[in-house]
């Protein structure tokens, strides 16, 4: 009893840093630095997915435990690392505007996320429940990271962020999808990511930058 | 009131006075090592006030009466607040006439005292460090504020002694919201202190400095307490850190064994040897922020602990 | 079996133009698996309507009426598109715009993206269902940009950005769902997200997670059925990419995602009720009629004009939907299949069209009746078809959606109206220039197979005029499924 309740802490203050790494991607401006966050990240959540397995006594959980720590931690990062060094794009750095507006931003999006999960995190009898909302804020976080990012990797780095909070919020709302799914998903992330690899050779050759400004031709008129 | 909390509360100021420039001079020392330059001896601050304590003190010659009580009235104000904090012991018999409101306020008293005098003699530098000053004091004060209610609405109290004896009572292994105040916190902490991101303490280049600019002027024991009472500033802050988010060791009410009051200590000079460490660290691994910047880091700790607040209220504990 | 087969030769086609795409007979193996995938489509249909709904593979995968259509739809038209791309990538080739490497990735993903569509249409696991909707967009990202211009790269891009947030929406509202099925369930790990078991308790699934997950799931998945206001990446895409893949996207793309729609749509209604999914549906539909319409008139470029022309029908397809009862479902699926089949031909004129002309501004293009008469006679017959004239059967389905609005919701009809007008004049103003007129353009290298463009019209004129009372029983059937 006295352990669940610990984990149960231990969950919550993990979910809070999740939230916390996704603040720091939306202020990060080196590229590299995002690389490094998303992997924490991914450290994060597999950690966490760990803390379910072992109180839920789900074995299938430490399968997708591994899946994370395999993904996200180490192949992705890996990949993206690798590649901005092709690209020699390791020290880019954006011109980031109103970094402040844009937390500002972020925790309104905080609130209406805690808002529009409270209801159903009520109703979970997961031990993660509550931080569905947490989750939430995690996925519109890395929306609004992508809204407000012009460079092509940090775009990127915003999608698989999104990812992550997909991932936490299955593993708190219902110990997580069947593992053929998360196979399916993960299948799904890597072709994506070799697939936007290849992208970014296309976009350097074409526009030499991964500038997505000069992606913004095709307009209505 | 027993007597017994008087004596600790007296051991409590005497010690931060006395290690206070200690602390700071590890910092230095293990920035030192991590710039791979030899280091400063560990009590190179205590020979330094020495020094500047047996000069003779130079007054500018339009420096009023505030130039010169300035430096006391800095003193004063950081040994008072060192009385109100829970370094060593709750039961504080200082404490349970002002909270951490309170302490704020005395951090703010001792900002206005020190800007006016830096303006008094009218030179250029001085104006511009207080300006300075002011605007870095006027993000952070709210941020401060804010981690501070962070603790408040975790344990019911604005007083950081009752903080301290609610942890032992509640023992929570560590909320969510701790974690956004503790970053917060750690980022007020270093622009107030006059460190690495907002502001170099060992830099003379004019144009960047904030803190030391407006000690230009001072010289002698003047000087003395100044630098003094900025140790012991940093001393507060860091034991400000501990009482909220580590508070072992620290003897609690109705800890009335001999052994508490020692072990309290170790665990003090413990937390002290890793901070500055930490701090070292920090201070090390990042580039100084243009002054233009520093808005946004102070916008950023303030969010930080809005968003420790809503995680609390909303996450509920 | 059938299913397997169904599944099974796009995939295996896949693999096998992967490895031999570049070589010269590769259209025709294109065209061939194809050919083989309706006919093993044919078979699953001809099962379902003897033998009723199937559920196969330890109940993965479940065939009924409402998708069996869409997959004898997917898989002919898949067909004929293979077929019009035997010539059209030849001429492409000559023209310079593409080598052999490029038209093997381009073999290989066409097999994939059919294999994902017909996965997506066929699983009864709605995560499933998910990964088959990723899959498909994946496979046609690099489609999109196979011409590695500038404009396709952008394209491409927008399509991969926008999609992939639209579709990470949807797995939120599928962790949702698969949240309110443990609910009703009890953890059952695969099962709790089968269609078939959510569908009989569906009553029982919590109302306030399901409206949720319906609002997640209607974003996600209608930001592939290019649903304003989320539908920037279609005229893109449909404009820099290949034709064919304008007409498969166009056609099928956008009739899977929707149909992605209404499964959840259906689940969603028996927990909380008809009228939060149907408003929606019937909101995001006439904005995006309305929407498309007005956009037309401001296009220069043949297949943007007529991607637009896209959102505005999945707009009124949608808006049927919403609108519910057996009649607009009907309408509803009798517009998707008549829609897919004319735009599909209409796309494979126009690119022909914009190949002779040298240019996919509509300004260039003059007097194709002059240089080619089936190519022009294809575009007009085509642009008369989907702007609803009579006797093609898009009139048939808009004129009952219509009525059924205006008995329904009256104050719908004066939007739909105001948006069919517009797109006839829009439409029709730009496409009689570029069929009559004067034109010097030469002929093509290759003679262009139009054959798909007539037998997709000639279908469409007849389920117009006459409609086979078995089809229109299946239709009947699939609209009670859907209800």
């Amino acid at each position: 009893m006295h352990t669940s309740i610990l984990i149960a802490q231990v969950l919550k203050v993990l979910a809070a840093g999740l939230l916390l790494i996704s603040f720091a991607m939306l202020s990060a401006r080196r590229t590299q630095q995002l690389i490094t966050l998303f992997a924490w990240q991914g450290a994060m959540l597999f950690v966490s997915t760990c803390l379910v397995a072992y109180s839920s006594g789900l074995t299938e959980m430490y399968y997708s435990a591994a899946l994370t720590l395999l993904l996200k931690v180490i192949t992705l990062p890996w990949i993206l690392n690798r590649l901005i060094r092709r690209l020699r794009a390791q020290w880019d750095t954006e011109q980031l505007v109103k970094v402040p507006t844009t937390m500002l931003a972020g925790l309104v999006l905080v609130i209406f996320a805690f808002g529009l999960a409270q209801p159903i995190s009520l109703m979970a009898t997961t031990i993660t429940g509550h931080t569905l909302g947490i989750a939430l804020a995690v996925i519109l976080l890395a929306f609004l990271m992508m809204i407000t990012r012009r460079k092509a990797v940090t775009q990127v780095i915003g999608f698989l962020a999104m990812e992550n909070g997909l991932f936490l919020a299955a593993t708190s709302a219902t110990y997580g999808m069947p593992m053929v799914i998360e196979l399916g998903i993960a299948l799904d992330l890597l072709v994506g990511v070799f697939i936007l690899g290849i992208f970014f050779f296309q976009i350097r050759e074409q526009f030499d930058s991964l500038d997505l400004r000069h992606l913004e031709s095709l307009k209505e008129d | 009131m027993r007597a017994i909390s008087f004596v600790r509360q007296f051991v409590e100021v005497v010690l931060a006075i006395a290690i206070a420039p200690l602390f700071a001079g590890w910092i230095a020392q293990c920035r030192a090592w991590l710039q791979n330059r030899s280091a400063p001896p560990l009590l190179q601050p205590y020979r330094m006030l020495r020094k500047l304590f047996f000069k003779d003190a130079a007054l500018a010659k339009d420096a009023s009466a505030l130039f010169r009580t300035t430096p006391y009235v800095l003193f004063g104000t950081m040994v008072l607040a060192a009385a109100i904090i829970p370094s060593l012991v709750t039961d504080l018999p200082l404490a349970q006439v002002a909270d951490s409101i309170a302490l704020v306020g005395l951090f703010a008293t001792a900002r206005v005292f020190l800007s006016l005098a830096a303006m008094d003699i009218g030179t250029a530098f001085g104006t511009l460090g207080a300006r300075r000053e002011m605007m870095v004091g006027f993000l952070s004060e709210p941020a401060l504020l804010m981690v501070l209610f962070n603790a408040f609405l975790l344990y019911g109290s604005t007083s950081l002694p009752s903080l301290v004896d609610a942890y032992r009572v509640h023992q929570y292994v560590v909320d969510p919201s701790v974690i956004f105040a503790a970053v917060a916190f750690v980022m007020v902490a270093l622009a107030e202190n006059a460190r690495i991101p907002i502001d170099n303490p060992s830099t003379h280049l004019e144009l960047t400095m904030i803190h030391e600019a407006m000690l230009l002027e001072y010289s002698a024991r003047h000087l003395a307490l100044v630098e003094w009472a900025s140790s012991l500033k940093l001393f507060n802050y860091a034991c400000i850190g501990f009482a909220l988010f580590l508070p072992w060791g620290i003897a609690t009410h109705g800890m009335d064994s001999g052994w508490a009051l020692p072990v309290a200590i170790a665990a003090l000079i413990g937390k002290l040897v890793i901070a500055g460490a930490g701090l070292a660290l920090i201070e090390s691994l990042s580039a100084k922020l243009r002054i233009f910047r520093a808005p946004e880091y102070l916008a950023m700790a303030f969010l930080l602990a809005v968003l420790g607040l809503l995680v609390h209220l909303l996450l509920g504990a | 079996m059938d299913i397997l087969l169904v599944l099974g030769l796009p995939l295996l086609g896949a693999a096998l133009l992967a490895l031999l795409g570049a070589r010269r007979f590769a259209p025709e193996l294109n065209a061939g698996i194809s050919l083989a995938t309706l006919i093993a489509a044919s078979f699953l249909v001809l099962h379902v309507i003897r033998h009723g709904p199937i559920l196969a593979g330890n109940e993965q995968f479940f065939v009924d009426p409402f998708n069996v259509f869409l997959v004898a739809l997917t898989a002919f038209v898949g067909f004929t598109t293979a077929l019009f791309s035997r010539p059209y990538m030849r001429i492409e080739e000559h023209h310079g715009r593409v080598n052999p490497q490029r038209l093997r990735l381009y073999h290989s993903m066409y097999q994939l993206f059919m294999f994902a569509m017909l996965l997506a249409l066929l699983t009864n696991n709605m995560g499933l269902l998910w990964v088959a909707m990723e899959a498909a967009t994946l496979s046609t990202v690099l489609l999109v940009s196979l011409y590695r211009t500038r404009a396709s790269l952008e394209a491409a891009w927008k399509y991969f950005i926008l999609c992939g947030v639209g579709i990470a929406q949807a797995l939120f509202g599928t962790i949702l769902l698969y949240f309110a099925a443990e609910q009703a369930l009890g953890r059952e790990g695969m099962t709790a997200l089968l269609w078939t078991h959510l569908n009989a308790v569906k009553g029982q699934l919590e109302p306030r997670v399901l409206g949720l997950a319906f609002v997640f799931l209607l974003v996600g998945y209608g930001t592939k059925v290019g649903l304003a206001p989320l539908h920037n990446w279609l005229p893109d895409a449909h404009a820099e990419g290949p034709t064919p893949v304008s007409a498969v996207l166009s056609g099928l793309l956008l009739n899977v995602a929707l149909y992605a729609v209404i499964r959840c749509k259906v689940l969603v209604e028996g927990s909380i009720g008809h009228l939060l999914p149907g408003r929606m549906l019937m909101t995001f539909g006439l904005l995006s009629a309305v929407l498309g319409a007005f956009f037309i008139w401001r296009q220069r470029d043949i297949k943007r004009l007529f991607g637009y022309s896209s959102i505005e029908h999945m707009g009124i397809i949608t808006f049927a939907f919403g609108l519910g009862g057996p009649v607009a479902n009907f309408a509803a699926l009798l517009h998707m299949t008549v829609h897919s089949l004319t735009k599909s031909s209409i796309f494979f004129t126009a690119g022909h069209a914009s190949q002779t002309a040298g240019t996919q501004q509509m300004e260039g293009i003059r007097g194709m009746v002059g240089i080619s008469p089936t190519i022009g006679w294809g575009l007009m017959l085509g642009s008369l078809a989907i702007l609803g004239t009579p006797p093609f059967g898009v009139f048939a389905s808009e004129f009952l959606i219509l009525t059924t609005a205006m008995r329904e919701h009256p104050w719908t009809t004066p939007f739909l109206l105001i948006a069919l007008a517009v797109a006839f004049a829009g439409i029709f103003s730009r496409v009689q220039p570029m069929v009559f007129g004067e034109s010097d353009a030469p002929p093509l290298p290759h003679s262009p197979a139009l054959l798909p463009v007539f037998v997709h019209l000639a279908i469409v004129l007849i389920l117009g005029i006459y409609m086979p009372a078995a089809l229109a029983e299946w239709y009947r059937a699939a609209a009670r499924l859907i209800g």
